[in-house]
């Protein structure tokens, strides 16, 4: 029964979070910076991941195709449509639910049980929109990049592995992707990105405005959001591939 | 003018408060004393809002506050302001943007306006050219009074203070306490503080309610505290010179 009253709790805090803003150029300030936070300060793991995760595929995929009969483009068009279609959006923004899930709960936690949002209540401030909009906005806005530059780099950790492997070569990575490119994979993607983006940050910013203790609380609800993040990821992946492909 | 009639507040069976009449007036340091548990800061609470009261009025000028619009609401809370026991400061803002912030949601001010506005409210509480330092970076003392130069930045007109004094020594507290004092008179506030220190009760209490098991138990002004023959009073009083 717990799980409906957290479901219910959370729709609630969204339907709350829904207002006219008091002052739209602080609100647009504030998106401004989360967006830094959360795209430009998560572009380093993103990299990182996204090139091993890459190089990684390719060698596992030329280790499972040991048959003469395949030619080796076939090696770069599984590698790049795997990143496109789940390597990149999924593993990529579970690993952000971790960074960018944790962050948001437990600052928004912080303020909470350091009465700063009922500060921003008294001063009539509808703090859960104050807190919590900007972060779903720059969300929304900034995975869906990341997972652009994740899927170019993971191609281009696979072309960097096979050359230097001697699997296949750059131009036999590149003449499978492009061969085996749809536009609709990448705009899968994309769709994917963008949900991955709305439950990490509502979903943390839900744990970290119902915080009440101290810091002991604060650790427990940042956990609870990668936990629950994580969690709707996975069961959201598997109904948008049902729906979508 | 803050007016209490009949104000009950429950948490499930268990009540709080049981019916607290009283009367905040402007340009007085009014006190709410009591034991820790006795219901000062729920009382605080649904003064300001973030608790609704189960049952009575708080009626704030004529405005009956938790029967009001939201719009009505949001009017009322921009006249409040609030000094909180743990100071609130935004902490990844600087003195000079918190206490900018209010400014800079609800008023239509220009930049140097607000620079202005903000280094007369650090000048009122004594603490010129701090602007650029972060909360974190000053002591507990000059916190509290960031928090009431940001409470003050509006033309507010009634002040809440929730244990103004909590972790200060002696020396801060007084400072604290005169500078309430001196801004209420001033500017003409409600100021209403939650506290248990009889030290700020002598010095600043024009008004005073202590507050027994959710019951306005004793009334009066810091001239009478001492006299006053309520056992309770006198008990917590005599408590609080041993502490």
């Amino acid at each position: 029964m717990q799980i409906f009253n957290h479901f219910g709790t959370y729709l609630l805090f969204l339907r709350r979070m829904i207002s006219r803003p008091e002052k739209l150029s602080v609100y647009w300030e504030r998106t401004m910076l989360e967006m830094k936070n959360i795209g430009v300060g998560s572009l380093a793991i993103v990299a990182i991941i996204a090139i091993f995760q890459g190089a990684v595929t390719t060698l596992q995929i030329a280790y499972q195709l040991v048959s003469p009969l395949v030619a080796n483009p076939v090696i770069g068009s599984i590698v790049s449509d795997s990143s496109m279609l789940e390597l990149a959006p999924t593993i990529t923004c579970l690993v952000l639910a971790g960074k960018v899930g944790s962050h948001i709960a437990s600052e928004i936690g912080t303020m909470k049980v350091s009465e700063q949002i009922d500060a921003l209540e008294i001063m009539g401030i509808n703090s859960r929109a104050f807190v919590a909009s900007p972060k779903i906005i720059a969300g929304i806005v900034m995975f869906p990049c990341l997972i652009i530059i994740s899927i170019f780099l993971s191609n281009v950790g696979g072309i960097f592995a096979g050359y230097a492997s001697g699997i296949l070569t750059p131009d036999e990575f590149i003449q499978g992707a492009r061969e085996s490119f749809l536009p609709f994979n990448l705009a899968f993607s994309l769709i994917k990105a963008f949900v991955y983006a709305f439950i990490i940050t509502s979903v943390s910013s839900y744990h970290g405005y119902k915080t009440e203790g101290g810091a002991l609380e604060v650790g427990s609800s940042s956990t609870k959001a990668v936990v629950y993040s994580a969690v709707l990821i996975l069961f959201s992946d598997y109904l948008l591939t049902q729906l979508l492909l | 003018m803050i007016e209490l009639l009949d104000l009950h507040k429950s948490f499930d069976d268990l009540a709080v408060l049981k019916g607290i009449s009283t009367q905040f007036k402007p340009g007085r340091t009014n006190l709410i004393i009591g034991a820790s548990g006795g219901g000062k800061s729920v009382l605080m609470k649904c003064m300001v809002g973030l608790l609704t009261p189960t049952q009575g009025q708080i009626i704030y000028d004529g405005r009956d506050f938790h029967k009001l619009g939201n719009k009505e609401t949001r009017d009322v809370r921009r006249e409040i302001g609030m000094l909180f026991q743990g100071n609130a400061l935004f902490d990844s803002y600087t003195v000079e943007e918190n206490i900018e912030f209010p400014l800079k949601m609800f008023t239509d001010m220009t930049p140097a306006e607000r620079r202005e506005r903000v280094d007369f409210c650090l000048e009122q509480v004594h603490l010129e050219g701090i602007n650029a330092k972060f909360p974190a970076e000053i002591s507990g003392g000059m916190k509290k009074r960031v928090g009431i130069a940001r409470a003050i930045s509006l033309d507010i007109k009634y002040l809440f203070c929730d244990e103004p004094n909590s972790g200060l020594d002696p020396v801060t507290s007084r400072v604290i306490d005169e500078l309430l004092q001196e801004i209420t008179e001033e500017f003409q506030m409600t100021t209403v503080i939650n506290t248990h220190d009889m030290k700020t009760v002598f010095d600043i209490g024009d008004h005073i309610i202590f507050i027994y098991e959710g019951n306005k138990w004793w009334e009066g002004k810091k001239s009478e505290v001492r006299t006053a023959d309520n056992p309770e009073l006198k008990s917590f009083i005599n408590a609080s010179y041993f502490e």
